[in-house]
């Protein structure tokens, strides 16, 4: 792996990037750089967050410069080898029902063609193993979930699709995503779930978090409509490690 | 319920905003709050009260509220007819809004974003601390009609203030800095970045502005398979037909379009408050400067209590008493 590289983002931000492609080491070295990050409790610091491979630090530059702050992360970054980290603790597996195609996955068979192989083969592909949680984003509770085989290194499509509903699967560039929210997007829409990821009025709003494997268990439309009243959409959470 | 202001017909746009959340961005939540949060600082100004007050934020068009109790009232933002009881109110200045009186705001004349601040500030229950509707999150929502908007309790008493906003309601020019992927646009697209006029489309919310322009659309190195990564508001993306969207603060947390630059915050409400008509034009600052503009954009910020003006000018000591227009109340804004 590239030594980490630190950019400015914004007037006010610094972006700690530990890949330029994302892998899983440089997923797991970010995940530990934030975690002492948000520890350390730097002076001038406002926010933190991360990426597939990066961390975020929004802080004060009227209170820290930019080259004082920069320094002050690349001693952070040279006081260990980040790219041994292990994966954070208290991870787990949650088993979501999805239905794929048709109505409820539109843009499957596009993205079956796409990816090289039949409807049946793609269902089967991304249902066969559990995919992980690499960073939490875009939207509330929102999971990057991956790395899928190579021939799902689909580009995201040059026009918006106006809106994938809540609870949306789509894919892209070896990745799933899961919509929390009625989303506009430039992923395709292979399939349908029912899982609840944002609960704003709950103690902890968030259902996943970056580290938990999720596999998607393939159900019928109906056996999917049976979730529209359960919160969670049939999910089952248990604990890994 | 003791003081609440009554929405008696609300709009699409109205939302209860102040400055957002922070903590959360980590989990996908950006900071959102008011889309011209200067407005709020203004409101906060005229009324001597702490900026991080809750208020009414309108989108467009305004609405009918009531009071059950005599209340202080700051207008402020994008500027609409407002009246109390028919009798015509000076925007950008602080009134009393009788209880049992109707104030009606109408729809914006200029600008986008108006807000309607009230003594003691909106006291809504929390949620992941701020009182924001974060309509992309899915946290709050639109101001229905028939709401009692809950309101904390007011140590002031002053009313009568006026003040000349910073112009910020007809487009003009906004200072970027580069962002992520500004250098894998090269230097002809970035020239013609800077010198094409844009301008805000509809198709515009508070997550962020569609701009329009003539010309093709513009393209980088990158192609639509980069990796997605850390946005900020400001964070100007180029989708993949070529459209620049200016981000803005209830944006998403990550994305994978390539960003030309990135608005500072102190122009951010240039963006979110220019008409369809007004044209914008974005220029390169460097990063030592963009700082210091910060700065003195917050300085002034802070300062907005000391540039109040009496809204009636105490005719003894009014020098050039014929100069001045004595019948007309009306008053439009800026």
């Amino acid at each position: 792996m590239d030594a980490p590289t630190i950019r400015t983002l914004g007037y006010d931000g610094l972006l700690i990037t530990f890949g330029e492609r994302l892998s899983d080491t440089s997923n797991r070295a970010a995940l530990a750089f934030h975690e002492t990050l948000v520890e350390a409790q730097l002076s001038g610091a406002v926010e933190t967050s991360t990426s597939l491979v990066s961390v975020y630090l929004r802080f004060d530059p009227n209170h820290v410069s930019h080259a004082n702050m920069r320094q002050t992360l690349s001693e952070m970054l040279a006081s260990r080898d980040w790219c041994s980290a292990p994966p954070p603790e208290g991870r787990s597996l949650w088993r979501i029902p999805a239905a794929f195609g048709g109505d409820l996955g539109p843009q499957l068979a596009e993205a079956s063609a796409m990816a090289g192989i039949t409807e049946a083969a793609a269902v089967a592909a991304l249902t066969r193993h559990p995919v992980r949680v690499q960073t939490i984003g875009f939207a509330p509770g929102m999971p990057y979930l991956g790395e899928l085989p190579a021939n799902w290194d689909l580009p995201r499509q040059t026009k918006l699709t106006a809106q994938v509903p809540r609870g949306g699967l789509c894919v892209a560039i070896r990745q799933l995503v899961l919509f929390p929210n009625p989303t506009p997007t430039g992923w395709r829409h292979i399939a349908q779930t029912r899982v609840n990821l944002f609960r704003p009025a709950n103690d902890m709003p968030f259902l996943l978090k970056p580290g938990d494997e999720v596999k998607f268990e393939p159900v019928s439309p109906d056996e999917l409509n049976a979730y529209e009243d359960d919160p969670m959409g049939g999910a089952i959470c248990e604990a890994l490690s | 319920m003791t003081r609440a202001l009554y929405v008696k017909r609300s709009a699409p746009g109205i939302t209860v905003q102040d400055l957002g959340r922070t903590g959360y961005l980590s989990y996908g939540v950006s900071r959102g709050g008011a889309a011209d949060p200067l407005a709020l600082a203004e409101g906060a100004a005229l009324l001597g009260q702490d900026p991080k007050h809750a208020g009414i934020e309108m989108a467009a068009v305004g609405g009918v509220f009531e009071a059950n109790e005599d209340m202080r009232i700051a207008l402020t933002g994008a500027t609409m007819h407002a009246k109390i009881d028919g009798k015509p109110l000076r925007w950008n200045a602080s009134h009393v809004l009788p209880a049992g009186a109707r104030l009606a705001i109408e729809a914006a004349t200029n600008g986008n974003y108006g807000y309607l601040s009230v003594g003691g500030g909106l006291a809504l229950p929390k949620i992941m601390g701020a009182q924001s509707a974060h309509l992309a999150a899915g946290i709050g929502g639109i101001v229905e009609t028939g709401t009692a908007l809950s309101v904390g309790p007011d140590s002031g008493k002053d009313v009568g203030w006026t003040l000349t906003p910073e112009l910020r309601l007809e487009g003009g020019p906004v200072r970027v800095v580069p962002s992520l992927q500004t250098e894998l646009f090269d230097s002809a697209e970035i020239s013609r970045f800077e010198e094409t006029v844009f301008k805000r489309d509809v198709r515009s919310n508070r997550m962020g502005a569609r701009l329009a322009f003539d010309g093709p659309g513009f393209s980088s190195d990158s192609g639509l398979s980069i990796l997605s990564e850390v946005i900020v508001p400001g964070d100007i993306q180029i989708t993949g037909d070529g459209t620049p969207f200016v981000l803005l603060n209830e944006c998403q947390t990550v994305g994978g379009y390539p960003r030309i630059g990135c608005v500072l915050p102190s122009d951010l409400p240039k963006v979110a408050q220019a008409p369809t008509a007004a044209p914008l034009r974005f220029k390169f600052v460097p990063l030592e400067q963009a700082v210091e503009i910060e700065a003195r954009a917050g300085a002034a910020r802070r300062a907005l209590p000391d540039a109040l003006a009496p809204l009636v000018r105490d005719p003894r000591k009014m020098s050039d008493l014929l100069a001045y227009q004595l019948i007309s109340g009306v008053v439009s804004g800026v």
